[in-house]
């Protein structure tokens, strides 16, 4: 019995040993990221103190929130289109294949196109850009959602005396609920981390995390970084929990 | 009174005729029944009745007036679900108040008129429940409940009884009858259980390929079926074909049936198996197989010359055995002639 478990525990290992190593040394006392020092919570307040980062996650805020807000909305709107007015299946896959098409062939698409309607890029790009994605992930949760919801409820609103506005508000949006959160927080966590496309569509004075990281991180690897990673997994991990939960409650309905 | 007139309606879905020409009238206080089996055109009617779906031709009138240019949200009909299509984020009360909030309504008249209709189907004790805690039975009280606060002058039911165990059934039958007496409320039943039509219905439309066969009380459809189609498909019949004659029917191989008659030219006698005696002398045949139901026995007959078993019924423990030699025979007022 406890021979057959091993391949199982090694491929958890597997996944999680480089990300518990990171979470180790973030408490590492001493200078190097790579040698234990003892423990202590120094680059926590090193990372607290860090202006640049400061900066690089206000921004990535600013652009999680708002490509969140927006991809919600066009995403639910999205899916209750495609739900709506088209049998068509390519439609459907192709409203959602932003999620899983590699962030560079969008990168470069958004490049692309900010430059061929004269877009100067800052902030605002990478917030477009994130919405991008983020639409089309918002659409792919909410799909399954409305999929397993009963068609009728529309019409027994209709028949009840609503008129179309009223059923959507009060009917479809609230039966819908749980896959536009679920949807929301996942495009959320996309965009927390995503590092391709906004290094192409970023302005120069706006990068947001990940860039800073990233640029910080050619300077070589100091504790502080993993710290910042620590962080930012506590962050996503919740994100993802409260997602899975979400549509988890929804599927049990 | 006629509340309903449906006149000459006919809806096309591509090359699908669905309905094809069907008309009829429903009376005020009526329970009616739209029975057929399933793609006899009475789930489309019964959506345009409701406003969900449009039609090609025809006129669909509610006390005179036209109601296919009325929408769906501002027609006096109310339609009860086959799904029930209860909303599962309201509770019980919520689900019901909800067409009267749309009415816009005072908030203590709705309370008022929520309890009444909860107190009435028995559920005022589930007010505060969702949807998804309750028993299919309740399911269904509730969303009669929603249907009926709403007063309206014709409610729908489409398959009402079809999501329920057997139990729930037969008691749901009866309450629903006694519910449309005491409310008063013009009731169309849709359904392809011709059982529950028949028990529940004052009259039935039988709809077979978008058209309408036979509209009748009960005893008269199943007593006088009108065509083939529906003496076959209420209740069990045996076929026999031949020409009809007057006074019956005139068959190569078993010479003059009595039945009744009214139509001419080739025609199938229609003899119910309780209406079948084994001490008649009509047809000889020889009992092939018994089955005892308890209050009933089936007795199936091998008639020489005709290909399907003869079916009788008999009341109480079967008084033969399989093998024996019987004579068939019936009244001529029990059988009926119909068009093949």
């Amino acid at each position: 019995m406890a021979m057959r478990r091993v391949p199982f525990f090694l491929t958890y290992v597997f996944l999680w040993i480089p990300i518990l190593v990171v979470v180790g040394m973030s408490f590492n006392a001493g200078d190097s990221p790579f040698n234990w020092g003892g423990f202590s919570f120094r680059w926590y307040g090193e990372l607290a103190a860090d202006e640049e980062i400061r900066q690089g996650l206000v921004n990535t805020l600013i652009v999680a929130t708002g490509s969140t807000a927006l991809s919600t909305v066009l995403g639910t709107l999205l899916a209750v289109g495609l739900a709506r007015h088209t049998r068509s299946k390519l439609l459907d896959a192709v409203a959602t294949l932003p999620v899983i098409l590699p962030d560079i062939v969008l990168a470069i698409g958004l490049l692309a196109f900010y430059a061929l309607v004269q877009l100067t890029l800052g902030l605002y790009s990478v917030l477009l850009a994130h919405a991008v994605f983020g639409t089309a992930a918002v659409a792919a949760v909410v799909r399954t959602r409305l999929a397993t919801t009963d068609p009728s409820l529309e019409e027994a609103s209709r028949d009840l005396g609503a008129n179309g506005f009223t059923t959507f508000w009060r009917i479809t949006l609230p039966s819908l609920a749980p896959g536009v959160v679920a949807g929301a927080l996942l495009a959320f966590t996309l965009s927390v981390d995503e590092f391709v496309i906004a290094f192409f569509t970023a302005g120069p004075q706006s990068p947001t995390l990940p860039i800073v990281i990233y640029s910080m991180v050619r300077f070589g690897v100091t504790p502080e970084i993993n710290a910042l990673a620590t962080v930012l997994l506590a962050v996503t991990f919740t994100a993802i929990l409260a997602a899975q939960r979400l549509t988890r409650l929804a599927g049990s309905r | 009174m006629t509340l309903l007139s449906i006149n000459g309606v006919r809806r096309k879905f591509g090359d699908v005729t669905a309905l094809d020409g069907v008309s009829l009238d429903i009376a005020e206080g009526e329970f009616f029944a739209l029975l057929g089996p399933s793609g006899c055109g009475k789930t489309t009617l019964l959506r345009i009745l409701a406003g969900f779906e449009t039609l090609d031709e025809g006129t669909v009138t509610l006390a005179g007036d036209d109601l296919t240019k009325v929408p769906a949200h501002r027609r006096p009909i109310n339609l009860m679900f086959q799904s029930y299509a209860l909303f599962p984020h309201l509770s019980v009360a919520a689900n019901i108040a909800y067409g009267l909030q749309r009415e816009g309504l005072p908030k203590g008249v709705i309370k008022q008129r929520v309890d009444e209709v909860l107190e009435r189907v028995g559920l005022a004790h589930a007010a505060k429940r969702r949807p998804q805690q309750l028993s299919g039975g309740q399911r269904q009280r509730v969303a009669l409940a929603r249907a009926i606060v709403k007063r309206p002058r014709l409610l729908l039911l489409d398959e009402p009884l079809s999501a329920l165990d057997r139990k729930v059934r037969a008691e749901m039958q009866l309450w629903l009858k006694q519910l449309q007496h005491e409310v008063g409320i013009t009731f169309v039943v849709v359904t392809h259980d011709q059982e529950e039509a028949m028990s529940m219905a004052d009259r039935i439309a039988v709809l077979n390929h978008g058209a309408v066969e036979q509209i009748a009380d009960p005893v008269t459809l199943y007593g006088s079926p009108a065509t083939h189609f529906v003496a076959d498909f209420i209740g069990a019949n045996n076929f026999f074909s031949g020409t009809a004659v007057d006074d019956g029917l005139s068959t190569e191989v078993f010479g003059f049936l009595p039945a009744r008659g009214g139509v001419t030219g080739p025609a199938l006698l229609a003899v119910r198996p309780e209406q079948v005696s084994l001490t008649g002398d009509l047809l000889t045949g020889r009992v092939l197989d018994v089955s005892f139901y308890g209050g009933l026995s089936r007795v199936a007959v091998l008639v020489a010359g005709h290909d399907t078993p003869v079916l009788v019924h008999q009341h109480g423990a079967p008084r033969v055995a399989a093998g024996d030699a019987v004579k068939l025979g019936w009244a001529a007022e029990d059988a009926v002639v119909v068009r093949a």
